[in-house]
């Protein structure tokens, strides 16, 4: 391929050279006691910020969140369209959905607890690394050198930051367009109980607490794919995969007390938070499910790194 | 060869072993947690014979059935089944306590199940006696313990009919030395035509006192399910599932252990119905046409009279009388613990209130349990069944905590999941019996006097629950609305302020009221329901456990005068919660009563200064635990998390490696091996070392190991052997010399979305060091992109991306710069340029270490060179050394025999040798032109004439082996 600029589009002018050359011989390197050049310290490599921008500047991400920014007023205009009767005290989650903002908020959150939301953790944990992989980019980043535990750490955070604001937009957009369209009214639990808008707002922050919580899994199972694989889609579909079977299994109820120990189990535990009266039974054993796995996942992806060859 | 794929690095090994391990460990947590299922039960058929009445010569046969727990002798429980059941349907639950170690006996009572004879509703003289002839056996059989005073240590249990029998019995067998009667009754009367309204208030002190009154009101419904299941219909009265309890985790009732399901009881009736056949002899067989069903004749006749008269005759009271634990209740004086249920439309808590009453004055200790179930909610679940057996074992043997003397559960709302949630309140002792009597709170009601309508037929009829289907409206506040309304025009309301707290109910709430029959059309005697409504904020009312008061009141003066009664409201434990407040409906009709069909007006008010009296029951408070195991694992996971990571810092802050003596010397390698996983060897044995101001040359055809090598010096890959050291530190992966090489190592790296110039800065960015010292402008300039460099890089041409990641390794101006193959891609021009830029970069005293396989590469570029191949070092040195060793050189000739001749005549010149056009010659010092000139004049043409190029030999026989 010849270069589409032609050979005299992308040329070094002599004089380039020249300013170059006379640089170098003024400039004198200094180095530091642990043989770093001055001004390198490797706490200060990949700043949150610096891969913050890398990330943000992605298509992806930008996608994703605007998204889910968008998915509320989709599900708004799919009510719209629908027939639905307003003050409704009967019924599911989504009968109950435009009761109140409060119930619109859970319903969001219902509807995309399944799918949507792991799978945006998984997109953002399983990229992470892998992407970095496939772009070439990844031994770049190691020979500045970020140490590779704190890459790890800094692209975890970031992605974990993405994943929280993902989780955390959701809510506040549903909320706002939940306002807007069907009033800031007492949240209706599929029992019929009443919670009153100020109390459901707190039951609607822990529930996103909670859920943030108990994805923890899922991006301690992406961030250790993705070390494992230089395939993007790899790390993200194998995580979902395991999310989905997950979620079969839990619907085998031959399976008895077994499915407690499958991650997605707990998943819908926030639902007793939609309570007057809440059990915290359920949520503390979701977020210890959730922890152990993250825990085992996490430290597995970081020994993994760290021992990694480094071969694309 | 087939072989299993086994890892190979001890990394993956111990990663394996430590997963399989985990599952293994796991394996074996879930099996020995399911395996401990407790060890099957020896049971004993057997079928007793016994007169069917005192004296009588007529025999009925008994089914019975013996559970033996491990040791015998042991304390021994009768265990009676509920009405419309067989000794079948408390199998499991005889099962549980013969494994908590009581000898256990069931047997289905007369008329039910296999067993023969005619149902007499637990007579004295038939039920009853049968139980104490079953107690001759068990005592004679000698597996029954006795305790310190020789007597067997002896109790009996049962819901419902069977509570009620184990009350009987306790009353007329003194050998019974503890009781647990459950949901059962104390008054038969009372549970089937109750009546709420005395003219006088009771002077009962305990929560949830009945008034008892006489003349009642015909539970229609519920009688009628209890008779058809003595009649051998497929209906049941005993409730199907379990009650929820505090702290109960499982979603599905269905899933608790021990829990008989629906079927044994359902399926029973039908069983013990008689299907024509089945050859055994004496079993109950009654044609099905026959409308008395298996009843005695007596019982059969008060049933008829009572389901079609709405009304009891005196007759009809005494037979109640008499079968009920009322008549004995006097005579207990043996522990007894009642359990009643909250959610019971049959035998609500008023039943079991009475037989603590009679109890009590009786001198037995009682202890009272009021569980979240009922004939409406579920029997006992799991930890009530356990209270049960530990009440009855301590009771026995004197060993273990019977329990505290009162404790109720409270059933909070519904969580999301459709289970309630479940919060046991207890105290020392059921208030009233003795001690100090129940706080009742006055709770003002408001309300005019209303006219109420009673339509003709007594239809439209309210509603107030479907009997036995409560539980499922329980299930659900939106069910509640569909199970109770009340017509318009038919009910009276009278309604509380909103409460300022929460105040629960326990117990029967009683309230005066003033009734009157209209004088236009006089009755005289009014049939009204009352209930109890919690109103919540929004309006939404639920009425509590779907109870109903049903109060008959006679005497009502033809001229309107109103008569005031007492009406004891139904036994609830409700929390009404802050901003609730509580509504009493009055109405004329109820779905589940028999109602009088004659029209009338009936005026409801308020007795002057009427109020709720309200029953509270303080006690301590204990709901679901606190999820303390899982906090404490979480707490354990952290910990464990955070613990790793230390180790891991601790581990990665081993003091560097610096070798003070090689800190000017930009690369030394020695002794390198890189051993793949698979085993393919990349690198051996590698050792060179490189100087500042070198170009150095890394040659080899594919393969060799030059960017494995490479890579290794970048620290991404670890070596196997050996060391690599950067100004004397060790490499290590991220060690910070790292920071003093500039390198592009096979392919260039960049964010395909971004600018090539968004993507130098976000890399110089990532380095954290000061912007200054990047020196952007001229590495760009280098690059000499021009414009492009605010294009994406996805539009680059591979030239150009080439250019752009040089430029990259240039950022910072490093101390050592390392280049694999990077004039691959670029046009000859730009491959000049290259080159220039190359040395003039090292002759700053900086170090240039590039890659290539093409010998007039580094011949062109590079000061001195390695020659590797297959891994291993060939050769090294200065370029011009390697290149034209020693003053050898090579003439291309026309005739080269002539040529060597020639030369050979000339003194000094040695090691000729001729291939093909080709002689070369070592000239030892003399100057190529003079060997020329000697060939020429010799007369041989000479081509060409220059150094002998060693290294290209080597070079080519080294490609040429690969080709």
């Amino acid at each position: 391929m010849n270069d589409t600029n032609g050979a005299g589009g992308v040329h070094t002018d002599p004089a380039a050279l020249r300013e170059l050359t006379e640089l170098a011989t003024a400039e004198r390197t200094e180095v530091g006691p642990d043989g770093a050049v001055a001004g390198y310290r490797a706490g200060r490599t990949l700043r949150l910020g610096v891969e913050l921008r890398r990330q943000l500047r992605r298509r992806r991400t930008q996608l994703v969140l605007a998204f889910v920014a968008v998915l509320p007023f989709i599900l708004v205009v799919a009510f719209e369209i629908g027939q639905s009767s307003p003050n409704r005290r009967s019924g599911g989650f989504v009968d109950l959905a435009t009761a109140s903002a409060p119930n619109f908020v859970v319903l969001a959150f219902f509807v995309s607890g399944t799918f949507l939301l792991p799978m945006i953790v998984a997109l953002f944990f399983g990229d992470t690394i892998a992407s970095e992989s496939s772009w070439s980019s990844l031994k770049y980043l190691l020979a500045i050198p970020v140490p590779r535990h704190r890459l790890l750490r800094q692209k975890a955070a970031v992605s974990g930051l993405l994943s929280v604001s993902a989780l955390v937009l959701l809510p506040l957009v549903s909320l706002l367009v939940g306002v807007l369209w069907y009033g800031a009214g007492d949240a209706i639990s599929p029992t019929g109980d009443a919670i009153s808008f100020g109390d459901s707002m707190l039951a609607l922050l822990l529930s996103t607490v909670y859920i943030v919580v108990q994805l923890a899994w899922v991006a301690g199972l992406a961030l250790l794919l993705s070390v494992s694989t230089e395939a993007p889609l790899g790390a993200v579909g194998g995580t979902v995969l395991v999310a989905i079977l997950s979620q079969i299994l839990d619907q085998i109820t031959a399976l008895g007390g077994l499915r407690n120990y499958l991650p997605t189990h707990y998943s819908f535990a926030w639902i007793d938070l939609i309570s007057t009266d809440i059990d915290w039974n359920n949520l503390a054993s979701g977020a210890l499910s959730s922890l152990i796995y993250a825990t085992v996942f996490l430290l597995l992806a970081g020994r993994r790194f760290a021992r990694k060859d480094v071969t694309s | 060869m087939p072989r299993i794929p086994l890892p190979r690095t001890r990394g993956t090994r111990l990663t394996a072993l430590a997963a399989v391990v985990l599952v293994v460990a796991a394996a074996v947590a879930v099996w020995t947690t399911r395996d401990t299922g407790p060890a099957p039960v020896r049971t004993q058929d057997a079928v007793v014979a016994m007169p069917a009445a005192p004296g009588s010569a007529e025999q009925v046969r008994i089914d019975t059935t013996t559970y033996y727990p491990e040791r015998t002798p042991a304390p021994a429980v009768l265990l009676a089944h509920g009405f419309g059941g067989d000794k079948t349907s408390v199998d499991p639950q005889a099962k549980e306590l013969a494994q908590r170690g009581f000898l256990v006996l069931t047997w289905s009572a007369r008329g039910f199940g296999h067993s023969t004879g005619r149902i007499g509703l637990n007579d004295p003289d038939g039920e009853v006696a049968d139980a104490s002839r079953l107690i001759d056996r068990l005592v004679a059989s000698h597996e029954v313990a006795t305790g310190q005073d020789g007597a067997p240590e002896l109790a009996v249990t049962g819901a419902s009919y069977g509570g009620a029998l184990s009350l009987l019995l306790a009353g007329t067998d003194h050998r019974v030395r503890a009781i647990a009667p459950v949901i059962t009754y104390n008054d038969l009367g009372q549970g089937l035509v109750p009546n709420a309204a005395a003219t006088a208030a009771g002077d009962a002190k305990t929560p949830a006192a009945g008034a008892f009154a006489p003349d009642g009101v015909f539970k229609k419904s519920w009688a009628g399910i209890f008779f058809s299941a003595g009649s051998g219909a497929a209906a049941s009265g005993a409730p199907s599932s379990e009650a929820p309890e505090a702290g109960q985790e499982t979603t599905d009732n269905g899933d608790t252990a021990g829990n008989s399901g629906t079927s044994p009881q359902a399926a029973a009736p039908a069983e013990g119905s008689g299907q024509p056949g089945g050859g055994q002899p004496g079993r109950a067989q009654q044609p099905a046409a026959d409308p008395c069903g298996r009843f005695t004749p007596a019982v059969c006749q008060a049933y008829t009279e009572l389901a079609t008269a709405g009304k009891a005759s005196p007759q009809t009271v005494e037979l109640l009388r008499r079968v009920s634990p009322s008549s004995v209740t006097n005579r207990i004086t043996v522990p007894t613990l009642l359990v009643q249920g909250e959610s019971d439309t049959l035998f609500g808590l008023d039943q079991s209130d009475a037989t603590a009453r009679q109890i009590a004055a009786a001198g037995g200790p009682v202890r009272t349990i009021w569980y979240t179930g009922g004939h409406d909610g579920g029997s006992p679940g799991p930890q009530l069944r356990a209270k049960i057996g530990d009440f009855l074992w301590s009771s026995l043997t004197g060993e273990g905590e019977p329990g505290r003397g009162f404790a109720y559960d409270v059933q909070g709302t519904l969580r999301a999941n459709g289970t309630p949630s479940v919060r046991t309140v207890s105290t020392d002792a059921y208030p009233g019996l003795g001690g100090a009597g129940t706080e009742r709170r006055p709770t003002a009601l408001a309300g005019p006097q209303q006219e109420v309508v009673r339509p003709a037929g007594a239809n439209p009829s309210a509603v107030s629950g479907i009997p036995g289907l409560n539980g499922l409206a329980a299930g659900s506040s939106r069910l509640t609305p569909l199970f109770g309304s009340d017509p318009p025009g038919q009910s009276a309301q009278f309604g509380t302020a909103p409460f300022d707290s929460q105040v629960l109910v326990a117990g029967s709430s009683t309230v005066r009221l003033r009734i009157a029959t209209d004088p236009a059309h006089p009755l005289p005697e009014a049939v009204l329901f009352a209930k109890l409504y919690d109103v919540g904020t929004d309006g939404s009312r639920v009425l509590p456990a779907n109870a109903v008061a049903p109060l008959r009141v006679s005497g009502l003066p033809a001229d309107g005068t109103p008569v005031d009664v007492t009406v004891t409201l139904p036994g609830i434990v409700r929390p009404i919660e802050a901003g609730h407040s509580l509504r009493l409906v009055v109405g004329s009709t109820d779905q589940s009563y028999s109602v009088p069909e004659q029209p009338g007006v009936f005026r409801v008010g308020l007795a002057p200064g009427g109020s709720l009296a309200v029953p509270v029951v303080p006690g301590a408070s204990a709901g679901a635990p606190v999820p303390a195991g899982q906090l404490i694992g979480i707490g354990v996971t952290l910990l464990v998390g955070i613990a790793a990571l230390v180790v891991a810092a601790i581990r990665r802050r081993r003091a560097h490696d610096v070798d003070p003596d090689l800190a000017g010397t930009p690369l030394v390698i020695s002794g390198l091996r890189k051993q793949y996983p698979g085993g393919f060897v990349a690198v051996q044995d590698l050792s060179f070392r490189v100087e500042p101001g070198q170009v150095l040359g890394l040659l080899g055809p594919n393969g060799a190991g030059k960017t494995t090598t490479l890579r290794m010096l970048m620290g991404l890959i670890t070596p196997t052997e050996g060391e690599i050291r950067v100004f004397g530190h060790r490499i290590t992966p991220g060690a910070p010399v790292l920071s003093r090489i500039g390198s592009f190592v096979e392919g260039s790296g960049f964010l395909p979305h971004l600018s090539g110039k968004a993507n130098l800065e976000l890399y110089w960015a990532a380095t954290g060091r000061p912007a200054e010292r990047a020196h952007f402008t001229e590495a760009l300039e280098i690059a000499g992109l021009g414009d492009a460099v605010h294009r994406r890089v996805k539009t680059y041409s591979q030239g150009m991306r080439q250019r752009l990641a040089i430029a990259q390794a240039m950022l910072g101006l490093p101390e050592l710069m390392v280049l694999d193959e990077p004039t691959n891609g670029l046009d000859p021009p730009q491959i000049h340029q290259m080159r220039e830029v190359l040395q003039r970069y090292a002759a700053t005293g900086r170090t240039v270490v590039v890659s290539s396989h093409l010998l007039a590469e580094v011949e062109q570029t590079c000061s001195h060179v390695v020659v590797m191949h297959r891994g291993t070092l060939v050769a090294s040195g200065e370029v011009g050394e390697l290149a034209a060793s020693s003053g050898e050189a090579t003439f291309r000739v026309g005739d080269p025999a002539a040529a060597a001749a020639a030369l050979k005549a000339v003194g000094g010149v040695s090691d000729i040798e001729t291939e093909g056009d080709l002689v070369h010659a070592n000239l030892d010092g003399m100057p190529r032109a003079e060997a020329v000139a000697a060939l020429v004049r010799a007369g041989v043409p000479v081509e060409q004439a220059g150094p002998r190029r060693r290294l290209e030999d080597t070079f080519l026989q080294l490609v040429g082996e690969d080709s």
